[in-house]
């Protein structure tokens, strides 16, 4: 159904190579975020995909299919894109219709499956409106809609939610959870945001430059990070980097801890130091701790944790959770 | 940006625009220059033949051409400073809180769309008419003797009508600048403690730079080819007073039939344009970022 | 603004505002009193603002059937330019907002340019080529040249409203599987509608009030309005009041037009370098 295999992708923009060459294999039904920062080139692999850019040197396939010629209407893929891309001429309908429209389809079935689809997104008051007359959220759930419409073999996601607001960011990203568990189809899902890779996929490709760092489970990648790069992109605080003696007794080059794998005391422990920020979020607390020996770190400490600015504290690393990396930056 | 198939499309879909302009603008021009060389005259074509650069020194060497040049320039700046000064000073008069502004916009921008033909017949009949008109009426009123605005100071009349068509456009287009200004900007600069001119200076001119370049270009497209309003005002005199470039053309073409030195005329005109033109794309060309 | 206005500033304003504005409208407003008043009432010595109305110089402006073949001619000249540069147009605009090359700066300023060459300079060989192929006088031929030489302000100003529509929306008709012309129809004219409604209306406006070639190239046949209130530059004597109605007759439609349309045609104008 939709299985998109990519071999030795190539995309130069003039004489910038944007993707030097990318090899990728998502299984039918999966859900897969491309996660990276900003410039690593992961909405133009998407829209590769898509075929809203032609690829340089390489080839796409599509449930074994090489589409790396054809238009974008052939590919059988349907997107949602980051400012929701709706028809502001037309009313929610018109918009969910219009892929159904061209594609020939005669107006009854079309109406049945407009309908349908605004029912399983709560749309189904809002047909009549025009897209300005709708909130963020609507927009992107009539987005949604158009984009499921017409059965595709695969969904892709350009940063969806990144115009949404916090609070309906979290209610989004529930939702488009869901309805892949409800349609079971391939999703291709791009966002610069670690959590909602962290949360919404099953598998992540995390790349930088243009290149795929690593590819796996979410949690595979939290706790095997392939190297220093995708050790500090995923997880949030980011994790500690120590490069000084400290990481040499350990038997590396460089060492990594998370905030979440460390003690904090206020009598003793490994390294000591001055609380210069202090989080309080409830839940958690964050202390910025500037330490002697190694240079400003963070940890991550229960929500009760009663320090303050300016307090003294000690910090030690949960040495079982230690990342170590090579001269290259490699893990190990 | 596109596919290669997006963008076979554009070049092919860019096409027909590119050639008709090419050939609106080369092939004529092209037989300008030819004819520029050539002895016709439409009222003896028998004598047809290579002129040399004869045309060309029998135009420059015509006493008028030098008043022309000077007139058509006198005219584009004339306007252009009248505008533009104008336009700025009712930019901001407008841009109060004027009761009615909608009204007082629409009596603004009106002369903007009277065609030329009919504002300069207004003008020179009802106001400049040194016996009916209203102005000789004022003053009449006032004790002075009137004046006969066309034989005294064609040019000058000239340059009243055709600022009076453009003031509008220029108005609007400021206005329109001075509306998009920063307020946050503005009373920062309260703030700071500026002074209204300091604020006008420092904050609202270069603001509004960028519109203001946009009125000259535009403006001066057309204020080069002034015609209507010389051909029934003055007809180019008294004497070649008020003769431009554009109305000598005229005047050799289609008065004299001579082909030939029309030709060399707007040869001449093109290099005059071309050289206003590319100084002016050097300036503006930045500023119209598309 | 947080600074507070009196009332006597705004007052002020007010009044200065409504002076200059009923000056710069006063000729305007001249020519039609003037239009109403009897030949030997419009030149009255002084001027008449009370005067009994009439509608004679209407009637004999109309009657003289040759009023309505040049206002027709202009209705055709302009309206039919305008729709003619559009088809050439609009393509042009969307290659060139939707899939530049490196190259379309320069194309559109090169388009600019040519904008810039002074009608005169290619009067001889425009109204040589028209009468050797029949078309001097003709509408047919004034429509044409006027379509081009307003061609390339159409193209910088679609250029410029289609801009402004986001490309992701033309992408997304293109995954939801809509052909090219599909997308054009469909997606990019609806959205682009007030900006082509505009650039049609400047167009009209600018090819009504045209008086260059309208006056270089046609004669009795195809002559426009401008033409016919050019050759009242001649006559001396009575005819302001008959001058002023056939002004009002042939500036009424635009005037009106153009007070309706005018916020746009102000950022149409300035091909969206000035918001």
């Amino acid at each position: 159904m939709g299985k998109i295999h990519l071999e030795k992708v190539n995309k130069c923009f003039g004489d910038i190579e944007v993707i030097p060459s990318i090899d990728l294999e998502i299984e039918d039904g999966e859900f897969v975020v491309f996660v990276g920062p900003s410039g690593c080139g992961k909405s133009t692999l998407l829209r590769l995909i898509a075929g809203l850019e032609d690829l340089t040197s390489g080839k796409i396939f599509i449930n074994g299919q090489d589409v790396s010629n054809s238009a974008p209407a052939k590919r059988q893929l349907a997107m949602v894109f980051q400012s929701y891309a709706l028809y502001p001429h037309m009313t929610v309908y018109k918009n969910i219709a219009f892929p159904l429209k061209m594609a020939g389809i005669d107006k009854s079935e079309i109406d049945k499956k407009v309908k349908a689809a605004a029912k399983v997104l709560n749309l189904t008051d809002y047909l009549e409106r025009t897209p300005g007359q709708l909130s963020g959220g609507q927009r992107q759930r009539v987005a949604i809609g158009r984009a499921i419409v017409r059965q595709p073999s695969a969904f892709l996601f350009d940063e969806p939610l990144s115009n949404l607001d916090a609070a309906l960011r979290v209610n989004m990203r529930v939702e488009i959870t869901d309805l892949h568990k409800q349609l079971k189809r391939t999703m291709i899902y791009v966002t610069h945001d670690q959590v909602e890779a962290m949360t919404m996929a099953d598998r992540i490709v995390v790349l930088q430059a243009g290149n795929v760092e690593q590819f796996g489970t979410p949690l595979d990648i939290y706790n095997n990070p392939i190297n220093k790069f995708v050790a500090g992109f995923i997880g949030s605080p980011k994790m500690n980097f120590i490069s000084v003696h400290d990481a040499k007794q350990l038997g590396a080059f460089e060492i990594g801890i998370r905030p979440e794998h460390m003690n904090i005391s206020k009598t003793e422990g490994r390294w000591r130091g001055v609380v210069t920020v202090a989080e309080h979020l409830g839940s958690d607390t964050f202390l910025h701790v500037k330490t002697e020996g190694i240079g400003t770190i963070v940890t991550r400490g229960d929500g009760e944790l009663n320090i303050n600015y300016g307090d003294i504290v000690y910090v030690t690393p949960n040495l079982n959770k230690i990342y170590r990396f090579n001269e290259k930056g490699l893990s190990f | 940006m596109a596919t290669t198939q997006t963008k076979t499309l554009s070049r092919i879909m860019n096409l027909p625009a590119i050639v008709l302009l090419f050939i609106w603008m080369i092939v004529p021009l092209t037989m300008t220059i030819y004819y520029s060389f050539q002895r016709y005259n439409l009222l003896n074509p028998s004598r047809r033949g290579f002129n040399g650069w004869f045309n060309y020194e029998f135009f420059i060497t015509d006493p008028a051409f030098f008043a022309a040049i000077g007139n058509t320039l006198l005219l584009v700046t004339g306007v252009l400073a009248i505008t533009i000064i104008g336009g700025v000073l009712l930019g901001l008069l407008l841009n109060q809180a004027i009761l009615g502004r909608g009204i007082v916009r629409i009596l603004f921008i009106s002369p903007f769309f009277i065609m030329p033909t009919v504002s300069a017949l207004i003008w020179k009949n009802m106001l400049m008419n040194p016996i009916y008109g209203i102005f000789a009426h004022i003053s009449e009123f006032f004790g002075v003797p009137p004046t006969d605005f066309f034989a005294v100071i064609p040019l000058l009349s000239i340059v009243i009508i055709v600022a009076w068509q453009w003031l509008p456009f220029a108005t609007l287009i400021l206005l329109t600048a001075l509306q998009s200004l920063d307020q946050e900007q503005q009373e920062a600069a309260d703030m700071d403690g500026a002074g209204i001119f300091s604020k006008f200076y420092y904050i609202t001119l270069p603001h509004m730079s960028r519109a203001i370049t946009v009125v000259i270009l535009i403006e001066t497209i057309f204020l080069l080819s002034i015609f209507a309003e010389i051909l029934v005002t003055t007809n180019g005199g008294p004497g070649t007073a008020s003769t431009n470039l554009t109305y000598m053309v005229y005047n050799r073409a289609l008065l004299q039939y001579d082909i030939g030195g029309a030709s060399a005329g707007g040869v001449i005109a093109v290099i005059l344009a071309n050289i206003v033109a590319i100084f002016l794309i050097r300036s503006v060309g930045k500023n119209l970022e598309a | 603004m947080a600074r507070k206005i009196t009332i006597q500033h705004q007052l002020g304003f007010t009044l200065l505002a409504w002076f200059l504005g009923l000056l710069m409208f006063f000729p305007i407003f001249w020519m039609i009193l003037t239009s109403f008043k009897t030949e030997i009432d419009a030149i009255a010595s002084p001027p008449l603002v009370v005067f009994s109305v009439t509608l004679e110089n209407y009637i004999e402006v109309l009657s003289r059937s040759n009023y309505l073949k040049f206002f027709s001619n202009s209705v055709i000249i302009a309206g039919g330019s305008t729709l003619l540069a559009l088809v050439v147009a609009i393509p042009s605009a969307w290659a060139m907002a939707f899939s530049p090359t490196r190259h379309t700066k320069n194309v559109l300023m090169w388009m600019l340019s040519t904008k810039m060459m002074p009608p005169v300079g290619v009067l001889v060989p425009i109204y040589l080529s028209l009468k050797y192929m029949g078309l001097l006088d003709t509408r047919f031929g004034l429509t044409i040249i006027m379509m081009l030489i307003n061609l390339p302000i159409i193209i910088w100003m679609l250029y410029t409203y289609f801009k402004e529509i986001p490309s992701e929306i033309l992408e997304a008709s293109r995954m939801d599987g809509a052909k090219l012309w599909q997308e054009i129809i469909f997606v990019l004219l609806p959205m682009a509608l007030p900006g082509i409604a505009s650039t049609m209306l400047l167009n009209i406006i600018l090819a009504w009030n045209e008086a260059f070639w309208t006056l270089n190239l046609t004669a009795a046949n195809a002559a426009t309005l401008t033409a016919f209130i050019a050759s009242y530059s001649s006559p001396e004597g009575l005819f302001w009041a008959k001058l002023s109605a056939a002004s009002t007759m042939a500036i009424a439609p635009i005037l009106i037009l153009g007070w309706f349309s005018q916020k746009q045609l102000v950022t149409g104008l300035t091909f969206g370098a000035v918001k």
